[in-house]
């Protein structure tokens, strides 16, 4: 058989929780819910990232995020999108695993803009006391091995390193890093921020990624759920090309047709 | 009007509001409109499990976040 048949059940697992796409895709910045329904749908994800916000009680009747993405259906992942403290993550991941029941996070903890750049320091101490309370963390981070390793080994359960700054759509500026990142995980590594279009997602998974986590690349396309399509197309080519070995880098042509038998 | 009457001020997702006495999270919650299976609620920093909404008197002074899940990345 060929390989594509043999890589049908090709899977990958986070925190005992195995999926069968590796694209998780955030569900904000949509023009409305319906449309951020249709390109989840699209993307095949089978987790999205959510956030966790105040109701407005001024419209307590207001159609919620779960109405239009099931979250029995979706492995939500909620986040922790604004909060620059510690305890300000811990406070939110409590509310959100109260809300949804689960134990599985986005941690984040950024700098200030204009690049958001992931804040260290704060992440660690975030990162420390979340698993102390019990979750199960996914933590977005610098394209930084030693942090990354150090998080690993603190027991978040899959380390994400930035492409590029977030929303900025810049592709994936530091292969060379990320490609370090993979080589050294014993945890899932997924590229988590910086995808701005379908060859950024497929390049990421030719370096190794186990999965591709994006948001804006999709919600601020032009036609979002064709965006979706592409980008699910996208992992599954990026991780077949992986699996299937890319051939050596050369300098200079190497001729496809055989020299042998030329007319004279 | 009975004691049980008399005003509580409580702080509700940033905001100072007035409530009758003798109220549980759960009244408040039926009272906001709120669906409570797609809610989570804290109180003074600490959360309050759906289990206790209806054990969970709300006290003069208490500081409620109320919040849900919204699109996010």
């Amino acid at each position: 058989m060929d390989g594509f048949t043999q890589q049908q059940e090709d899977t990958w697992t986070v925190a005992g929780r195995t999926f069968r796409s590796r694209l998780v895709v955030g569900t904000g910045k949509y023009k409305d819910l319906e449309e951020t329904a249709a390109a989840i749908e699209a993307s095949g994800a089978e987790m999205v990232t959510v956030a966790v916000r105040r109701v407005n009680l001024s419209d307590p009747g207001a159609p919620m995020l779960q109405d239009y993405v099931d979250p029995k259906r979706y492995t939500y992942l909620p986040n922790t999108a604004g909060c620059h403290t510690a305890n300000d993550a811990v406070r939110t991941l409590r509310l959100a695993r109260e809300a949804g029941g689960w134990n599985l996070v986005k941690l984040e903890v950024l700098g200030p803009p204009p690049h958001l750049y992931p804040d260290m320091a704060a992440t660690h101490e975030a990162a420390e006391a979340l698993i102390k309370d019990g979750f199960e963390v996914m933590v977005y981070c610098a394209d930084d091995p030693v942090a990354a390793k150090r998080l690993e080994d603190m027991g978040c359960v899959a380390v994400m390193p930035l492409g590029a700054p977030i929303g900025s759509g810049l592709g994936i500026q530091n292969p060379a890093m990320i490609s370090m990142l993979i080589e050294q995980a014993k945890v899932p590594v997924l590229v988590d921020a910086g995808v701005g279009t379908a060859s950024d997602a497929a390049r990421a998974m030719e370096l190794g990624c186990d999965a591709v986590l994006l948001n804006s690349a999709i919600a601020n396309a032009t036609h979002p759920v064709q965006m979706a399509r592409a980008m699910k197309a996208a992992i599954e080519a990026g991780r077949l090309a992986r699996l299937a070995g890319r051939m050596p880098r050369r300098i200079g042509a190497d001729p496809s047709s055989p020299l042998a038998g030329l007319i004279r | 009007m009975s004691d049980t009457q008399a005003a509580l001020r409580i702080s509700l997702n940033g905001e100072q509001r007035t409530i009758a006495s003798g109220q549980t999270v759960a009244t408040l919650l039926t009272d906001l409109g709120l669906d409570r299976r797609k809610v989570a609620v804290e109180r003074n920093e600490a959360i309050v499990s759906r289990s206790a909404y209806e054990t969970t008197a709300i006290e003069h002074g208490d500081q409620f976040e109320i919040v849900h899940f919204i699109g996010g990345g």
